[in-house]
């Protein structure tokens, strides 16, 4: 489903990813750790063409995923995806459920708006919301209220492929449990396929088909989920344990 | 010395080039989206509120003040030729020649300009851009092809009415202050103001709307990151819409007017 063959990008003299190679089938899930700036942002983002990648190759279902012939070449090929920024990314200038709804409300399948605002709120639902911060703006609410609605947004139009860029720091514990269902569910039951960033270990148990560990700009070591407490690989060892002392350097 | 100084010209006239061709690109691709759809008329319409109806206390509150103060000024120089009565068609022709159009167009500069840059820089540095791609939505389509389109009809509307408030203006002083008969006043406003007066600084309005939403998402669109990349953004897009204007008009005066 996404194939990932050297692929590198700097940032002027940055080398952040240096030579990525991953797949991942249809209605996996892959979480990806990995140290703080380590380039697992850039990565999601050089797979939907945010980033120009430098070199290698993104192939996803057969195709090339950059370089689109034309404007609607390309957004059918964005129409699979969902992605959760980091940040959350909401549209500060519109309601949260004109937030959620804003891809039922544009472009080719065009829902009217009150069928558009009734997937909305029962999208906020998932993420437990309820229905009054539908009207709100989203400088209104928490940091974890922004994320849970940029969640919403992102598997709002029901798409085959979702990034989750950290979907539950900023959460509650119960909360992050809620979320952390809620992605293994649109995994298991409508066969999405999901690439997860996170650092919470509790998360990678829940989500996790697959697990990749990004460091100094390769994938250092990937394998089913399973594996990660029984690898002697010390880098995970000591990323999952959360020790100081290590291969990986704390000064970065 | 001499050979780093001629390398630092060298530099500056290229990047100042690239920076011309990088607009000019960026302004073909924005206009393009204007006869492609899909279309945002709710976007549209949010623009053409922002730009052309708030700015019309400020657009205004200029005219006003501005042909007041033309009035004096007129009348004092006429006065030195015993040609006080000059001012009326003085004021008429200075406000929708040149001074409605100038003032009305940097005043929204000032306004329209940096709101453009400030909102549209946020929206890059806080990934809201990044966002609407995921979206299968065009940010050039969606940001500025409105506020472009907005822009361009609604700062000659502008320019329309600081005409009317500046000659007002000139005629409260006139009569309230230079002993000018209103009547008198009025008709002489009317007798001597041709319609290509009022008409080139309505396309210079058009003009000038146009290159102050084209700077403002231009350099919001490249804005660099934090909250400093923003403040830069806002800040340029403010001077570079000032300066093109005033470069701007002078072009389109030699155009319209010189013989
Ligand atoms: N647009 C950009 N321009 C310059 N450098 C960038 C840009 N985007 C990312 N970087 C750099 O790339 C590196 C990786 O960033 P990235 O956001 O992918 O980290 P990350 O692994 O997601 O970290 P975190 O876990 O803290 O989110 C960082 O060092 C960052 O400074
Ligand atoms: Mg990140």
């Amino acid at each position: 489903m996404i194939e990932i063959h050297g692929l590198t990008k700097s940032f002027g003299p940055k080398h952040v990813l240096r030579g990525i190679d991953l797949s991942v089938v249809r209605g996996e899930s892959l979480v990806v750790i990995g140290g703080s700036g380590t380039g697992k942002s850039v990565l999601l983002k050089c797979i939907l063409g945010l980033n120009a990648p430098d070199g290698g190759s993104i192939v996803i279902d057969g195709k090339p995923a950059t370089g689109h012939a034309g404007a609607s070449e390309r957004e059918e090929f964005l129409s699979k995806f969902g992605m959760l920024f980091q940040g959350a990314a909401l549209f500060d200038s519109l309601t949260v459920w004109q937030n959620v709804a804003f891809r039922l409300l544009r472009g080719a399948n065009r829902k009217p708006r009150a069928e558009a605002r009734a997937i909305a709120l029962e999208k906020l639902k998932r993420v437990g919301l309820g229905p009054d911060v539908a009207d709100l703006y989203p400088a209104e609410l928490s940091g974890g209220m922004q994320k849970r609605v940029g969640l919403a947004r992102a598997i709002a139009a029901d798409p085959q492929v979702i990034f989750f860029d950290e979907p539950t720091t900023g959460l509650d514990p119960i909360m992050a449990g809620v979320i952390n269902e809620l992605i293994r569910s649109i995994v298991t039951e409508m066969g999405a396929t999901a690439i997860t960033i996170t650092h919470d270990m509790t998360s990678v148990r829940a989500i996790a088909d697959k697990v990749a560990m990004l460091h100094d700009g390769v994938l250092r070591w990937q394998g089913p989920v399973a594996e990660i407490d029984t690898t002697d690989d010390p880098y995970i060892q000591q990323f999952i344990h959360g020790r100081a002392e290590g291969p990986i350097e704390a000064l970065r | 010395m001499i050979a780093r100084l001629l390398a630092f010209i060298g530099r500056s006239v290229l990047s100042g080039l690239a920076g011309a061709g990088k607009v000019t690109l960026f302004a073909i691709e924005a206009v393009s989206h204007l006869v492609r759809p899909p279309f945002y008329g709710r976007e549209f319409l949010s623009a053409l509120l922002q730009i052309g109806w708030l700015s019309l206390p400020v657009v205004g509150l200029t005219a006003i003040f501005t042909g007041a103060a033309l009035a004096l000024q007129i009348y004092a120089g006429g006065a030195r030729f015993s040609a006080e009565s000059v001012v009326p068609s003085i004021v008429a022709i200075g406000m929708t020649r040149e001074l409605g159009p100038v003032l009305g167009g940097l005043m929204v500069a000032a306004r329209v300009a940096s709101s453009i840059a400030a909102e549209i820089g946020t929206m890059k540095v806080t990934e809201q851009i990044d966002a609407l791609v995921t979206l299968s939505t065009d940010p050039l389509k969606y940001l500025v092809a409105p506020r472009l389109l907005a822009a361009v009809i609604s700062v000659p509307l502008l320019v329309g009415v600081g005409d009317v408030i500046g000659v007002m203006g000139g005629w409260l002083v006139g009569v309230e202050r230079l002993n000018f008969n209103s009547a008198t006043y009025i008709r002489n406003t009317w007798q001597y103001l041709e319609t290509w007066d009022v008409m080139s600084g309505i396309l210079k309005g058009a003009a000038f709307g146009f290159i102050v939403a084209l700077m403002g998402c231009y350099y919001g669109m490249n804005s660099g990151r934090g909250a400093q990349g923003v403040g830069r953004a806002t800040k340029t897009a403010v001077v570079a819409a000032s300066i093109l204007i005033l470069a701007a008009n002078y072009v389109l005066t030699e155009v319209f007017f010189s013989k």
